[in-house]
């Protein structure tokens, strides 16, 4: 066991660092909010700040070379997120093609996918979604309907997805249809690279709880693609679905923990600053168990992130211990943001727009948009099922 | 950076698991609960000749040297097999001596507790049951050179059985609680100590009252000097404890999530049903934060790193809910055999309990927590 980093992981931290305390744009919080889901005014910004990460080297850390890539190791992943979040960096726009599609492409893609796609992942040159979801399958995503039908060296696509995050600003999708209807449900997917300007795609936003259209319908009329736009196998889609899921998993779970107690921070100072019934917050003995408690839900994150990439890094599949993870942070994002509302008491009623709230209102906003923490990315029920059944070896 | 165990350290493991699953089986458990010692001379030799009752001596002193990460492996196996027995406790005296004993002190004892030939303990709370320094109101007093002690100390685990016991008394009234309390070693049979074994939940933990009238003692380390290293050996029994209740707590787990596969109700497996199959899923994520939170405790004691007492209270706080929650739920799952004397899971559902409340509960660590972090 041992917790200390080798000298070129040390030389790689400091480099980072002193690129982001050169780099970050000063007053950027303050122009387009801090949050850690972008928000619409931040869009065009954003993708600047991406570019700009690019150009330094510091996206795509895990891919190979070939693919635009650094070639390097989840510690150096975990090294730049972690500085991301002390740094208070911008967060990435791209972030599901980053995550998801280019490790995706890069394991299923033809040569010519594998030429065409990744980079301009990574430059942010072209912004990616993931349209998994249909309005009848959610959790049960083997059942999706959207269809695709053979014409040609075509496929003709008709149908919807629904909660489709980005699709109003992206220019590809990561799409899942079925192409055999006659098929087990599972053995009837093909996984579609779709350009959202194909004629016959309609993007809709829809409004969320915070207020924000951060995710979208997205409508199939007689959209035409090219064979050549499958990854990997026809019918062979859901494996491949798969892989990006595991993909999200990672990728996202790496800032998750640091930006945590980076919240956990702005917790804490909210909490010097508020009083109850005349004591300062953090003198009251009920919240210090509360706090204390989020401290150590996310340090616990934190050692079990850990031990998930020792395993990695050794070339083995994280354990039990992984799949733990995203619930964790879940539960323990949702209570700290609860503990904000607590805190603020009868001011956690103001939104944004008045000198009464409080930090601006942010912790309205973000205290919203946690409970889709739960839902997005696979509930935490059907995490629970993954748990129980495929860690656990419980019967379905 | 790199959080695993090391090859030597799995095997450490394997073996541990081995030699319990063949030495330390559910009858052998349960015939110590019944009986006061609590373990049998022979166990006791065995342990000893695996140098496990020296593991994190140095070799110097009779030990076997090893680290403190080793000896949370070891724990774990002795938490999954309830192991009773005075080893915890020994553990304490052990480090108390390690930590504040002259060279002579722990040459004299630590090369005795390695090899089995003596048996030690903690003396340190009273019946205030506080953990903090003005809990100590044994006094001691100077008298021909040494020191006598008097004062009554409770929840003292195998004194009864103790060939020397560590106790923590009250030399002078310092500015701070803190600055007047002292170490002690007081040998079996001295004069005016008397012991008294205690009914308790947990039988395969002893727990005894220990009285002192004048009982002559050898300071143990500096006068009024002894509760910074008292804090530390604390701190590291707490992490070893932590380890021991992850081992019961994965093992509860094991026996449930085995149960859920083969009870049928309603013509299926239990564990297909998903308030079963999700309270497991609640019970694992419980498991692995507190085996995450616990090995980097363990770490961090080890390395002596400036986190290591927030990092053990935070590994206390955690392990102390986890175990309970675990415990009770694998009991809950089992249904009716699981409320029977002669299922196995009573025994961790104590152990859990007995756990929880030494060296402190979740609520206390969470306490010192907020202070750690400057709350
Ligand atoms: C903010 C946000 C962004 C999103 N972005 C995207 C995106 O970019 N692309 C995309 O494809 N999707 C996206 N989603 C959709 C998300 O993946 C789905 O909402 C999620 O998988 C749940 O599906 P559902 O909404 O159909 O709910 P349902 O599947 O209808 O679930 C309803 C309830 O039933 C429970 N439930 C369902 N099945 C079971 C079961 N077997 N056992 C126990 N409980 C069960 C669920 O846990 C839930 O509580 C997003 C969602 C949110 C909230």
């Amino acid at each position: 066991m041992d917790f200390t980093l080798t000298p070129d992981q040390e030389a790689f931290r400091e480099r980072v660092r002193s690129w982001l305390k050169a780099n970050i744009p000063a007053d950027w919080q303050r122009k387009i909010g801090s949050s850690d889901v972008p928000r619409p005014e931040a869009y065009e910004f954003l993708r600047r700040w991406q570019h700009t990460l690019h150009d330094a080297g510091f996206i795509g850390l895990t891919w190979p070379k070939e693919a635009g890539g650094q070639g390097l190791t989840f510690m150096e992943e975990l090294i730049l997120h972690e500085e991301m979040a002390v740094a208070k960096a911008p967060p990435m726009l791209n972030i599901l093609g980053v995550g998801m599609a280019g490790p995706t492409i890069i394991a299923y893609g033809t040569e010519a996918q594998k030429k065409r796609y990744p980079a301009k992942i990574l430059s942010c040159e072209e912004i990616w979604c993931q349209g998994y979801s249909e309005p009848n399958s959610g959790s049960d995503l083997a059942g999706l309907q959207t269809r695709a039908v053979k014409d040609g060296d075509h496929y003709v696509i008709n149908g919807q997805k629904v909660w489709t995050s980005l699709a109003h600003i992206a220019d590809w999708m990561m799409l899942l249809a079925r192409t055999d209807p006659d098929a087990p449900k599972h053995k009837g997917i093909t996984y579609f690279l779709l350009d959202m300007k194909t004629p016959g795609v309609t993007v809709k936003p829809l409004k969320q709880i915070t207020g924000d259209p951060e995710f979208n319908e997205v409508f199939f009329d007689n959209v035409r693609v090219h064979e050549s736009q499958v990854l990997g196998e026809v019918n062979g889609g859901w494996q491949v679905g798969l892989t990006t899921l595991m993909y999200e998993r990672l990728a996202l779970g790496f800032g998750l923990q640091v930006r945590l107690r980076i919240t956990l921070e702005s917790l804490i100072e909210l909490a010097r600053k508020m009083e109850k019934s005349g004591r300062t917050v953090t003198k009251d003995p009920v919240m210090r168990q509360k706090i204390a408690q989020l401290w150590i839900d996310t340090e616990s994150l934190k050692y079990t992130g850990a031990r998930a990439i020792t395993k990695l890094l050794k070339g083995e599949m994280p354990g039990p211990e992984a799949s733990a993870g995203k619930m964790v942070w879940v539960e323990t994002h949702q209570r700290l943001q609860e503990l904000a509302m607590e805190i603020e008491g009868p001011y956690s009623q103001l939104m944004q727009g008045t000198d009464w709230a409080l930090d601006g209102g942010t912790w309205q906003y973000t205290f919203l948009r946690s409970r889709a923490n739960s839902i997005e990315g696979g509930t935490t029920e059907i995490q629970k099922n993954i748990i129980g059944e495929r860690v656990l070896g419980l019967p379905k | 950076m790199d959080f695993g165990f090391s090859p030597e350290q799995e095997m450490l493991r394997a073996t541990a698991r081995k030699f319990l699953e063949n030495e330390c089986k559910s009858e052998f458990v349960r015939a110590r609960m019944a009986e006061p010692a609590g373990v049998t001379d022979e166990f006791w030799k065995k342990l000893g000749e695996q140098g496990w009752l020296g593991l994190v001596y140095p070799e110097e002193f009779g030990g076997t040297g090893l680290g403190f990460v080793d000896l949370t492996v070891l724990m774990e196996e002795m938490g999954r097999a309830v192991m009773p027995g005075p080893f915890l406790s020994t553990l304490l005296g052990g480090l108390a001596i390690l930590e504040a004993g002259s060279s002579d002190q722990k040459k004299e004892w630590l090369g005795k507790i390695s090899d089995g030939t003596a048996k030690a303990t903690l003396a340190w709370t009273e019946p205030s049951a506080r953990w903090d320094a003005p809990g100590v109101t044994t006094t001691a007093r100077a008298a021909g050179g040494g020191f006598t002690l008097t004062g009554t100390k409770l929840f003292v685990p195998d004194a009864h059985v103790a060939d020397v016991l560590v106790v923590v008394a009250r030399t002078s009234e310092g500015k701070r609680a803190e600055d007047g309390v002292s170490l002690f070693l007081v040998p079996r049979g001295a004069k005016g100590l008397t012991t008294k074994l205690l009914p308790t939940m947990d039988q395969t933990r002893k727990l005894c009252e220990v009285k002192l009238e004048d009982t002559p003692a050898t300071l143990l380390g500096a006068k009024d000097g002894g509760w910074a290293p008292l804090e530390r050996v604390v701190q590291r029994a707490t992490v070893a404890l932590c380890a021991e209740m992850c081992g019961g707590a994965q093992k509860v787990l094991d026996m449930t999530t085995e149960y859920a596969k083969i009870r049928i109700a309603f013509g299926k497996p239990i564990g297909s049903y998903q308030g079963v199959k999700h309270r497991a899923a609640d019970m694992l994520v419980d498991v692995e934060n507190a085996k995450s939170l616990t090995y980097y405790a363990a770490w961090a004691v080890d390395e002596n790193v400036p986190e290591a007492a927030l990092a053990s209270s935070m590994a206390k706080a955690y392990t102390s809910d986890a175990y309970r929650k675990v415990a009770g739920a694998g009991i809950q799952l089992h249904g009716g055999i699981g409320f029977t004397w002669e299922h196995d899971l009573h025994l961790y559902f104590k152990r859990a309990k007995s756990s929880e409340f030494t060296f402190g509960d979740a609520t206390y660590h969470r306490e010192k927590v907020a202070q750690l972090i400057n709350l």
